[in-house]
């Protein structure tokens, strides 16, 4: 007979093994659902995760690597702070949404202006604050009133969604776009633009600064009295409270952190790769950085690999649309099925299996 | 604006029809919930049944088809979520999220083809006379069968958490699943069963979204709807009465915004699409300041994976 017994404390080797275990999950079971579309599995699997690295155009797809995983790895290494201490952000989209506005906005103000050693960072402190104050509504709120920050951070995903339509279509509209919907470009102007720091490789500021946060956010894990306190308010709360934890502190601050990793990795989109101020700005990397901090095992650096991981699933699926007419939306499917092996065979690193009777104690 | 454009009998009539699919995924919730299981999943539950539904109606020509496809097309996802939670002992908060990244998807990739299509239509009960009544006729007789369905629905699950030994079951799991398990209920095959039920009814209330309120399939219809629909069950502090309550009152405020936008109202568009949303989070803010009783009612053992250790 089969049972499961706890183990003591989680396993280290499965730790490692688990998110490996699940992407091979994910890429037999999606081969499936490939099939299934009528596509031959090798070669999706092949567009997907092979050609964008190491194929015939890979020169191209290798600069879209960086501009994917950026946002991706600066929003779930935030994300991530807060999953370990048991605080759910989960409407990271809402305050990328709003670090965007707001980083957009301090730029257009400016414009014409040409002072680039002023309005960047102008603009990145906008956006950074603009998500940080968006994130501090749920906090608040869960530390005042003790409300759902779950729900609440959720639900101000559809209210910032409205936001952003309302200022593309009136406060930051283009006054010289004819009439159409969407700001100024900011890439093309020259005190606002997210550029490129290296031709072609898609390094620009905003993946800069993913590297510079997964830094910071390891020395903080590992090394600092605040991410113990987090570590272990996320493994025994009670125990944490005696040690003498403040909770709302870390409510705060972890939403906070999540929420101002969020606002620039909008600011550095909507003045980079984006462009401008548009209706549909959002792309949903706030989603799926949920499933990045998950996949890197909320761990900084394995967030980083998950990132460039998922980068890839965006990009190679990008492929995959436009060679073999693959449907947008199987991506976004083969992404939520990954999470799903991630969460199943994380069970590895906190049970074991014992064969064979059960002893009496 | 024209106010007066705005007919008050057609008002709450609408709000019926539109507070429907979230009064069905609420219900369905909180029994869940009531199970001691919190699935975040709604949302893809809901969306799934939302394009099942549809794609079955379209093809078979029938709603009621559609409906029943809905319901088991949604049971068979949260399955997914009771086997990771309940075998796999997952987190419920990750998984329900899972659930709903993965609902979405699967939805819009099922929904390929049916971009621009009329359902065929839901016909209305037939109440004879009722139906002809002034106002009262037009209020509450002259809807379809699944608005009838869901208040009964309401009654239903009051009446089997209140009076039946099952439901007395279903409680005492969610309660303790420990002192359950001690003695003697299957704490894990009890748990499928409510989840299964939160299922089919969240994509019944999907379903109800794609045939009947809009009637049509867009990607990402459901627009936060079972969202708001988790947030209905915390304000009804786990009971089916005010689950009918709350979603009445969140259908009433997303119809008068509509008819507000209709008629031309001062308030931009945009603005007045965010009001069901931001009303939500007030609620949700004044039910959880209310310290007590709001959290004394929830289910103790809500969002605790369950592992027989002994």
């Amino acid at each position: 007979m089969i049972r499961l017994e706890r183990r003591r404390e989680p396993s280290r080797l499965w730790s490692y093994v688990t998110p490996v275990l699940a992407v091979i999950a994910t890429m037999i079971a999606g081969g499936l659902m490939f099939a299934a579309l009528g596509k031959d599995p090798f070669e999706v699997i092949r567009t997907i995760f092979w050609d964008p690295v190491l194929g015939e155009f890979a020169f191209y797809y290798r600069g879209q690597l960086l501009i994917k995983a950026g946002p991706l790895i600066l929003i779930a290494i935030g994300l991530s702070l807060g999953f370990r201490a048991g605080i759910w952000n989960i409407g990271a989209e809402g305050q990328y949404i709003i670090g965007a506005i707001c980083g957009a906005a301090v730029g257009l103000a400016f414009y014409p202006m040409d002072a680039r050693w002023l309005i960047f960072p102008l603009m990145i402190l906008a956006g950074a604050v603009g998500g940080f104050l968006w994130a501090m509504i749920p906090a608040i709120l869960k530390t005042r009133f003790n409300t759902n920050e779950i729900l609440v951070s959720l639900l101000l995903v559809y209210v910032a969604e409205q936001l952003l339509a309302s200022m593309a279509l009136g406060a930051l509209r283009n006054p010289e776009g004819s009439g159409f919907p969407g700001s100024r470009n900011l890439r093309r102007y020259e005190s606002s633009a997210n550029t490129e720091l290296f031709e072609g490789t898609g390094m620009h500021w905003g993946v800069v600064a993913a590297f510079i946060a997964v830094i910071f956010a390891y020395i903080l894990l590992n090394r600092h009295m605040l991410g113990y306190q987090i570590r272990l308010t996320g493994q025994a709360p009670r125990a944490a409270r005696f040690a003498g934890v403040r909770p709302n502190l870390l409510v705060v601050f972890c939403l906070g952190a999540s929420g101002a990793l969020a606002g620039l990795a909008g600011m550095f989109e909507v003045a980079g790769p984006a462009g401008q101020v548009s209706i549909d700005f959002n792309v949903g990397y706030g989603f799926t950085a949920i499933i990045v901090a998950f996949l890197g095992r909320l761990h900084p650096v394995g967030i980083l690999l998950a990132g460039l991981l998922m980068a890839l699933t965006y990009i190679g699926g990008e492929a995959a649309q436009s060679t073999l007419g693959l449907p947008a939306a199987a991506i976004q499917a083969f992404q939520g099925m990954l999470l799903f092996f991630l969460l199943a065979v994380d069970m590895l690193t906190n049970y074991r299996f014992r064969f064979g009777k059960r002893e009496v104690a | 604006m024209d106010l007066s454009s705005i007919n008050p009998v057609v008002l709450i009539a609408s709000l019926m029809v539109a507070s429907t699919p979230i009064l069905l995924a609420a219900l369905g919730e909180m029994v869940v919930e009531k199970s001691g299981v919190l699935n975040l999943g709604v949302e893809g539950m809901m969306i799934v049944g939302a394009i099942c539904g549809f794609a079955i109606a379209v093809e078979t020509g029938s709603p009621t088809m559609g409906f029943v496809a809905a319901a088991l097309g949604s049971a068979l996802l949260s399955m997914i979520f009771a086997v990771l939670t309940q075998l796999f002992l997952s987190n419920q908060v990750a998984t329900g999220l899972a659930l709903t990244l993965f609902g979405l998807g699967l939805s819009s990739l099922l929904g390929q083809g049916y971009v621009g299509i009329k359902p065929p239509s839901t016909p209305k009960m037939d109440l004879g006379p009722l139906s002809d009544l002034p106002v009262l006729g037009r209020i509450l007789f002259s809807h379809d069968l699944v608005v009838y369905f869901s208040l009964a629905l309401v009654l239903a699950v009051w009446a089997f958490l209140k009076f039946t030994r099952a439901g007395l079951i279903l409680r005492a799991v969610g309660e303790s699943h420990d002192a359950a398990h001690a003695l003697g209920y299957k704490v894990v095959a009890i748990r499928f069963a409510a989840i299964g039920f939160g299922g089919a009814c969240a994509g019944l209330g999907g379903a109800y979204l794609s045939l009947v309120r809009v009637p049509q399939w867009t990607e990402g219809m459901t627009a936060g709807a079972g969202w708001i629909a988790l947030a209905i069950v915390v304000f009804a502090s786990w009971r089916a009465g005010r689950i009918l309550l709350g979603a009445y009152l969140f259908g009433g405020v997303t119809v008068l915004q509509l008819n507000l936008q209709a008629a031309g109202a001062a308030i931009p568009v945009e603005y007045l699409s965010m009001s069901p949303y931001l009303i939500t989070i007030l609620v949700l803010v004044i039910m959880s300041s209310s310290r007590g009783r709001a959290s004394l009612a929830a289910p103790a053992s809500l969002g605790r994976s369950f592992h027989a250790s002994s």
